[in-house]
């Protein structure tokens, strides 16, 4: 083989493996690194999957939101206003627009024991703006009513 | 009328843009050379009528016409004058007028040095930047007319603009962000003519370059400006969320500092040149594609603006076209551009090719990130996020790489580079830079292996740089403005990497309860919360919290973060409190209120967070000062003479 194909054929392996290598670790580091949604539904019906980073999202009911006196957690139901609800333990600060009877997102793990142990919550960044996950079910909820 | 004078301005800049595509992409023929030369003046009018849209919207703003749908929507007569003006951008509708008037200045800036390039290939230039013009005006004319009236509904007051963008960083991050992606069209531009004007040579590389490198500092600094903006005035004291509208201004970012390296080999080596172009392409079509994802509401993130299908679609169809239409002249024409000119691995060539490696590397880890959510509800209908984890495992090993490449630059030469020179560097220079990054690391807490390896890499940056500098500068000639811009961007790098490094993981970051009185430990501080009062701002109302700090040296001071409330929206918002330092800020903010007088409270001790943002500050100037540099002024002389142009021609074919 003369030189320059050689050098060719090195840089063509070199290549591929560079790139077969990096598709690979993103594979990887995407499957590990993915946080699914679920609606209150499924997370109360046992869709979602215990102790795993998943996000959860729904309205927070009226009047359920406690906090605790001496320390910053705080406990509020989310629902779907259609008989699915769950409780969401969070210890933080919570977002500006976190309101009563607003949906919600939470990040964090499902225990078994049904209370969702959130490391995060996004509320909406103003009043027009919806998060995407939460859309559908916020359609959902206003054909109901 | 006001408004009605803006919109039958813009639609005659489009009638503009239009012809000047026309006369721009088809008057080549010897015997147009009148229709050729008023290609420039419609490019001219291009921006006269663009400006006279524009100012006609800051002045709907300005006096507060609230029969403008627009100004309805994101202003209140209570908004103080700066932020009325400002709130022009504050929207979508807005913005992309403003992304007009950047894209018809960048047109006009282009005009004014017409005496540097041949005749014809610049009239493709102007005509490829109109019709891209046209297609943003026809956009903004069709789908999101901010001239819009609600008559007979007009309203009393408007709606207010978002509290979060009233604020100095909304006035300066979109001008600078937009100058920067618009900019891209540039470098885009001059590829396209290049390519039907077959002349994919060096000259062409030498046009590129200087707008190139302005529209990437701009670019830089526009996004060094919204992570600060991120860090004050989201309240949370975080400078990088990963959060898609971020990603799609790092995208391009990442594009186009891969550009540079790659036109300056193409200029210097005459080598590289269909990579080069595709790396211009794909620069401004990322630039469209990060319109998309922030204009078409395909994706949660702050930044979203409201949704509209219909503007989704025209994006897409417009990207479609432009990106397709490129890549399929890119497969016709850029083949044949081989230039065999070998290189060892110890060459400026080889270094370039590193850096453009890992570069395209960390953009298809971004845009994977950033588009696997699309990709993944499209498909099965599920929704999902993308953790920030995934990011940052592969950034650290990406830019370590970039970083420990970088550090031998300076002692590079084009082509190869002697053995020797190469182990001086790494003998003399390795051992400094460690024991450097030594020092740095032994005061950090907690320590680790990823820390130590940013440190040392950068103080390899830093050292090699400096005593490269200290070299040159001892021979007596000082190195031309190019030289020092480039130094100035790569010790801007390492800057940025050092604060990176330190504040991820030197950061302290405690959520307290606190009721007046007490104290709370922060790190080798003492924070003392003396109560909460309410104070009134021009419109709104705050609770202020007044906290008394003092610093592990005993130093003294106070911050006064706020809750405010907006009267005209009722939005709550916090405004964090930052004693900013070149070595740490001290960030507080508000939670919310709790039983008697308590407050959840967010004390941040941040170490060197500015290095983030100065760094970045002295890559920008650095590509601004390369710009300046003798070499690019010179172009006039060269160019003008006719018999010049037939020989480039005769070597290109």
């Amino acid at each position: 083989m003369n030189p320059k194909r050689k050098s060719r054929l090195y840089l063509a392996v070199f290549l591929l493996i560079a790139v077969s290598g990096t598709t690979a670790t993103l594979m990887v580091a995407l499957e590990q690194n993915i946080n699914m949604f679920y609606p209150p539904e499924e997370v109360v019906n046992g869709t979602a999957p215990l102790d795993h980073i998943i996000r959860a999202g729904g309205m927070v009911r009226d009047g359920t939101v406690q906090r605790d006196p001496d320390s910053l957690e705080v406990q509020f139901t989310i629902t779907d206003y259609n008989g699915s609800d769950f409780v969401v333990s969070y210890t933080g600060i919570l977002p500006d627009l976190f309101r009563e009877g607003q949906g919600i997102l939470v990040e964090g793990k499902l225990h078994s024991d049904g209370m969702f142990l959130a490391h995060e919550v996004l509320a909406k960044h103003d009043e027009n703006y919806m998060p995407p996950e939460l859309m559908d079910l916020a359609a959902e909820i206003q054909e109901r009513n | 009328m006001i408004a009605e004078i803006g919109q039958l301005s813009l639609a005659l800049a489009a009638c503009l843009a239009l012809a000047a595509g026309a006369t721009g992409m088809f008057s080549q023929a010897p015997g147009l050379r009148l229709l050729r030369q008023s290609t420039t003046s419609m490019v001219v009018g291009q921006f006269v009528f663009v400006s006279f849209a524009f100012v006609a919207l800051v002045w709907s703003f300005a006096t507060d016409d609230f029969s403008v749908a627009y100004v309805a929507n994101h202003s209140n007569s209570l908004l103080p004058l700066p932020y009325k003006i400002s709130a022009t951008w504050g929207g979508h509708e807005g913005s992309f007028l403003l992304w007009i008037l950047i894209m018809s200045g960048w047109m006009l800036a282009l005009a004014s040095r017409r005496a540097n390039y041949p005749e014809r290939f610049f009239g493709r230039v102007l005509g490829i930047m109109s019709l891209l013009n046209l297609g943003f005006i026809c956009f903004s004319l069709f789908t999101s007319n901010p001239f819009a009236r609600m008559i007979p509904m007009t309203p009393a007051d408007g709606a207010d603009l978002n509290p979060l963008l009233q604020d100095f960083g909304l006035i300066v991050h979109p001008p600078l962000l937009y100058a920067g992606y618009v900019g891209l069209a540039v470098p885009f531009a001059f590829a396209i003519a290049a390519m039907l004007e077959r002349r994919v040579d060096a000259a062409w590389a030498r046009w590129s370059r200087p707008w190139t490198n302005i529209a990437w500092a701009f670019l830089t600094v526009g996004v060094a400006l919204g992570s600060w903006w991120a860090y004050y005035e989201l309240g949370w004291g975080g400078w990088w969320f990963w959060d898609p509208v971020e990603n799609a201004s790092f995208m391009p970012w990442l594009a186009a500092t891969a550009l540079i390296h790659s036109l300056a080999v193409t200029e210097k080596r005459g080598t590289f040149k269909s990579w080069t172009l595709l790396l211009a392409i794909a620069g401004f079509s990322l630039s469209l594609i990060g319109a998309f994802i922030v204009r078409s509401g395909v994706l949660t993130s702050v930044h979203a603006f409201a949704v509209d299908p219909e503007r989704g679609k025209f994006i897409l169809l417009f990207l479609a076209f432009v990106v397709g239409g490129s890549l399929i002249l890119y497969g016709l024409r850029a083949g044949g551009q081989r230039a065999d000119v070998g290189f060892k691995i110890f060459s400026r060539e080889f270094f370039v090719l590193t850096n453009n490696v890992v570069l395209v590397v960390a953009l298809a880890v971004v845009m994977w990130g950033t588009l696997a959510p699309i990709g993944y509800e499209a498909i099965s209908g599920a929704r999902i996020s993308i953790g920030k984890p995934f990011f940052n495992m592969f950034f650290v090993p990406l830019m370590l790489v970039l970083g420990a490449a970088l550090g031998l630059v300076p002692v590079l030469n084009w082509k190869r580079t002697a053995w020797q020179n190469i182990k001086s560097a790494v003998t003399l220079l390795l051992p400094v830079a460690v024991l450097l990054a030594s020092l740095g690391f032994y005061l950090t807490e907690p320590k680790s292996a990823a820390v130590l390896a940013a440190l040392v890499v950068a103080m390899w940056v830093i050292t090699t740089h400096t005593v490269d500098i200290w070299r040159r500068s001892r021979s007596g000639r000082l190195p031309p403005l190019a030289y020092w811009g480039m130094t100035l961007a790569h010790l801007g790098f390492a800057v940025s990497v050092i604060g990176i490094a330190i504040t991820s993981t030197q950061s302290i970051e405690e959520d307290v309860r606190m009721e007046p009185q007490q104290v709370v430990q922060l790190g080798k501080a003492e924070v003392r919360f003396l109560g909460v009062r309410t104070v009134q701002g021009p419109n709104y109302q705050a609770q202020q919290g007044i906290f008394i700090v003092t610093s592990a040296s005993g130093e003294t001071f106070e911050l006064r973060p706020e809750k405010r409330r907006y009267l005209a929206g009722g939005n709550v918002m916090t405004e964090a409190g930052i004693q900013a330092g070149f070595f740490a800020d001290t960030y507080i903010s508000l939670g919310e209120p709790l039983s008697d007088d308590a407050w959840a409270v967010r004390l941040h001790y941040k170490p060197l967070v500015r290095w983030i943002w100065f760094g970045a500050l002295m890559m920008g100037f650095g590509g601004g000062l390369a710009v300046l540099d003798k070499r690019y002024r010179r172009l006039r002389t060269r160019h003008d003479k006719p018999a010049l142009n037939a020989t480039a021609k005769q070597s290109t074919a």
